[in-house]
């Protein structure tokens, strides 16, 4: 039975470590890097590197809900009871409801004053209309209602996040020209979060890795840039021609290839096979396997 | 002595109620014709027979809170000459998708039963409901004098429907459709007005995307000599939006589109004189992505300005500083949270009339190591701040991520006369951030001060105390939304104790069951609805609650098969039209 407000008397969840439950589904493919081919025998599973050393799993919890307020395209978090069902315009999937004890939400910050990992997610909070958000001139990725030009506008962010990572990034679609442009930003800015696959285990540097460490995992299969488009489907990137993509792109996301099932990869441009299946569902299944659930 | 007074009042009463009945009904509905006010219509009938029958006969605008309170056709056979109708659909939680799609509030069922009972019906405004294409189309066809159409945070049609809405309704004096999420489908519907057509007044399509043909636009708007409202969408551009200035001058709202411009416009003055001659705008939204250069070319339109609705566009302090001494007789307006508290500084030394204020968070999700425009938003800075210099205020909502019980009680003390306090610290159960103290005497303050408050919306960290003041000081309280707040049943129990004007309560995930649900056995039937989701009330509860009260709907909204025995999700309603007939799987009445 859900006990949706098990907060001691300063707000803080009793059950922190159980943050990751709270996260957003899609954020989490686990906690865990693994390297090799999408599909081979994956081979011991190694930690996530933090953005700090020597944090706990949980601190991994701080990953911001990545695609959450997309997802239904209007900041839908998940949280107790709220099953997250409600998606006003009956798009997107529904989101999880986690019925699990999940404390009252972590506010302010976690023991460790981590600031990334402090809040928790929650359906319709803070209480902003969803036709509010999708008419925010700053996030235009967000608009449900599909723009038309977003050329007209100047720019079009959209934000990036990447399985395992602890925070997510903006890129402006618009300051490139073609997918090799944005292959190699997003390299440069995501580098960091992969080198630690680069050494051995657990160990987090960056001295004496170089950026093709990543370029090689992202070339290497290990990763797969997705997107989610108008109709919220998630595709592989280089299905279209770019300027179709820039229009349609909504959000992005470097997915471990191994859960990009039934999406092919040809020499990292990426084969149009994508599934029209949601991901998010299949995810879900996935997630619900490989989570620890709390005691 | 005593007796004989008695009897002369009776006497004299029964002569008063001889006289009253001889007013013949026609005078009688006459008179009446001039009462407008709902509540004021509601009292008149029940007064007698004679004057409950009056009051039917004459009424002309019927309002329903609650679509599902009452059935089409009831209100059809007591009403019979309805010209205007306002309905309301979903629970307002459903704007934070706490309700699944689906839920109901479809228009349609009411829109065959006045076709037949109200073929003159002139004018429909509803509020959260759902509304398709089809059932646009069926109102554009079978309504010939159909003049005015509202539809506000509405959903299910397409652009389609509103092409139907322009070919069909030769006498439309009004098209709203704000904040409806709905299908865009192009802008073609625009040009969907016959040449002839010139009745309009009122023209909203500002939450739309697709680009309208802007030719057709401007000729109606040239077209329509009586147009006074006016707001388009974003494509509208600056250069477009001036031309239509020219064309309508006599515009009282005006909502702009983007306003800025690719490449400079020819000349800045051009604009600054196409909106020099708006001298009667009394409202100005829209404002999308404003640039601050032409920002001082709405200088000149400002001076009558009463409402200013900027809660879309990015400014930052200094802009808001230089455009607020162009308004000195604003009374509203809502702003985005970029303009921190030294924008709100200078809403302090300006706005001396305000009356209401707004401020939303640009970015509230954001929770990233980059924020998009940089800043932290207001605090309780700004606010202490407006209230020094805005002592009218009556009316605020307020987003920030820090407050103190100080500053509310500062803020109270200097602006007593609030009907509307909905604070929204986004930070959940955020304690004072300076005691660290739970935020139980910023409310307390707010209920002890401010005697004339209807609606609240609390946050922050709140234990059982807030409610206990909110039952024993907020007496004229209709409207309490509660979010993460409360320790125990006492609190929730406080509320429906104490609060008899209460109308509308909606809770969300606080620890109230029960026993909390159950003591407000006496109250439900006396307020419009009730909503509580992720508390701790049971189906068993909820099911006690119906049994006892049969004239309510007990419906509980149940998603997922988990745990029979949590009611997730629980709406209570008064209703004369029994149980929903048109559920969908997942409400389940009690």
């Amino acid at each position: 039975m859900p006990s949706p407000l098990e907060h001691d008397y300063i707000g803080f969840s009793s059950s922190s470590s159980n943050f990751e439950e709270e996260v957003e589904v899609e954020d989490l493919k686990g906690t865990e890097l693994r390297l090799g081919l999408p599909g081979s025998e994956s081979p011991e599973r190694k930690p996530v590197v933090g953005l700090s050393l020597g944090l706990p799993k949980s601190s991994v919890s701080g990953l911001k809900r990545g695609f959450a307020d997309t997802v239904d395209g209007s900041g839908g978090w998940i949280f107790s009871g709220g099953s997250g069902g409600g998606m006003e315009n009956g798009k997107g999937g529904p989101l999880v409801s986690q019925k699990e004890e999940n404390g009252g939400g972590t506010s302010g910050q976690d023991s460790k004053g981590h600031v990334l990992s402090a809040k928790a997610q929650v359906v319709g909070w803070p209480p902003i209309r969803s036709y509010r958000k999708s008419m925010m001139p700053t996030n235009l990725d967000k608009n449900k209602d599909g723009i038309e030009d977003k050329q007209s506008f100047g720019c079009v962010f959209v934000k990036v996040s990447m399985d395992g990572a602890p925070y997510l990034r903006k890129v402006d679609l618009k300051t490139y020209d073609n997918y090799k442009e944005l292959s190699s930003a997003l390299e440069k800015m995501f580098s960091c979060f992969t080198i630690g696959q680069c050494t051995s285990q657990g160990v987090q540097g960056k001295d004496g890795l170089s950026q093709s460490c990543l370029a090689d995992l992202l070339h290497g299969s290990e990763y797969v840039l997705t997107y989610e488009d108008k109709d919220r489907d998630w595709m592989l990137v280089g299905d279209v021609p770019w300027d179709m993509f820039t229009n349609s792109c909504r959000r992005l996301r470097i997915m471990k290839g191994s859960d990009a099932i039934g999406l092919d990869l040809y020499n990292g441009i990426y084969l149009p096979a994508a599934p029209r299946v949601k991901e998010k569902s299949k995810n879900r299944n996935d997630l619900a396997n490989q989570m620890q659930k709390p005691v | 002595m005593a007796s004989k007074k008695k009897k002369e009042a009776i006497d004299e009463g029964k002569s008063m109620e001889i006289r009253v009945s001889l007013f013949p009904d026609e005078v009688l509905e006459r008179v009446l014709g001039f009462v407008k006010s709902h509540k004021d219509r509601s009292s008149v009938s029940l007064v007698c027979k004679d004057w409950y029958t009056a009051e039917r006969w004459s009424r002309t605008h019927v309002f329903i809170g609650n679509c599902y309170s009452v059935s089409p056709e009831i209100v059809a056979r007591r009403f019979p000459n309805i010209r205007s109708v306002t309905l309301k659909g979903k629970p307002r939680f459903s704007d934070f998708n706490l309700v699944p799609p689906n839920w109901g509030a479809d228009i349609h069922s009411w829109l065959v039963v006045f076709a037949s009972a109200y073929p003159f019906l002139e004018e429909l405004r509803l509020k959260r409901m759902t509304v398709t294409d089809e059932s646009l189309d069926f109102l554009a066809r079978s309504f010939t004098g159909f003049k005015a159409l509202s539809l506000v945070s509405c959903d299910g049609f397409s652009t389609d429907g509103l092409a139907s809405i322009a070919s069909y309704c030769r006498n439309l004096t009004e098209l709203d459709i704000q904040e409806s999420g709905i299908d865009d489908l192009g802008g073609s519907w625009l040009s969907y007005f016959p040449e002839s057509f010139t009745s309009l007044e009122t023209l909203n399509f500002a939450n739309l995307n697709s680009e309208v043909n802007f030719d057709a636009l401007e000729k109606l708007v040239s077209r329509c000599k009586s147009l006074k409202v006016l707001k388009v969408n974003r494509s509208i551009t600056l250069e477009q939006l001036r031309r239509l200035l020219m064309r309508a001058p006599q515009l009282v709202e005006l909502g702009t589109g983007s306003f800025s411009q690719d490449h400079l416009l020819r000349a800045d003055a051009e604009l600054e004189a196409a909106f020099n001659n708006c001298k009667s705008l009394h409202t100005l939204s829209g404002l999308w992505e404003v640039s601050s250069m032409y920002l001082p070319a709405l200088y000149p339109a400002c001076t009558n300005l009463i409402f200013l609705n900027l809660s879309y566009a990015t400014l930052q302090s200094t802009e808001l500083a230089k455009l607020l001494p162009n308004c000195p007789l604003l009374r509203r307006l809502w702003v985005l949270d970029t303009v921190e508290d030294k924008g709100l500084e200078a809403v302090a030394s300006n706005c001396h009339f305000l009356e209401e204020l707004r401020v939303f968070p640009a970015d509230p999700f954001d929770q990233e190591g980059i924020p998009e425009g940089g800043g932290t938003g207001v605090t309780e800075f700004g606010f202490v701040a407006v209230s020094k210099g805005c002592p009218n205020l009556r009316y605020v909502l307020y987003f920030c991520r820090q407050m103190t019980n100080v500053a509310v009680a500062t803020v109270v003390r200097n602006c007593p006369n609030f009907t509307h306090f909905r604070l929204c610290i986004m930070n959940m159960c955020e304690p004072d951030h300076i005691t660290k103290d739970p935020m139980d005497e910023a409310f307390g303050a707010v209920v002890k001060t401010c005697k004339k408050l209807r609606r609240l919306a609390v946050s922050g960290l709140l234990t059982d105390r807030t409610f206990e003041y909110i039952g024993t000081y907020a007496k004229n309280l209709e409207t309490l939304s509660v979010a993460f707040a409360g320790r125990s049943d006492r609190g929730m129990q406080s509320v429906l104790e104490g609060c008899p004007k209460l109308r509308k309560l909606e809770i969300r995930d606080c620890p109230f069951g029960n026993s909390a649900l159950l003591s407000g056995l006496d109250r439900y039937e006396s307020m419009r609805s009730l909503w509580m989701s992720a508390c701790k009330v049971t189906i068993n509860g909820c099911r006690l609650l119906a049994r006892r009260m049969p004239r309510l709907n007990v419906e509980v909204i149940k998603e997922d098969d988990n745990d029979d025995t949590q009611a997730e999700k629980v709406y209570v309603y008064r209703s004369v039209a029994g149980p929903r007939r048109d559920a969908p799987p997942f409400v389940i009445t009690m």
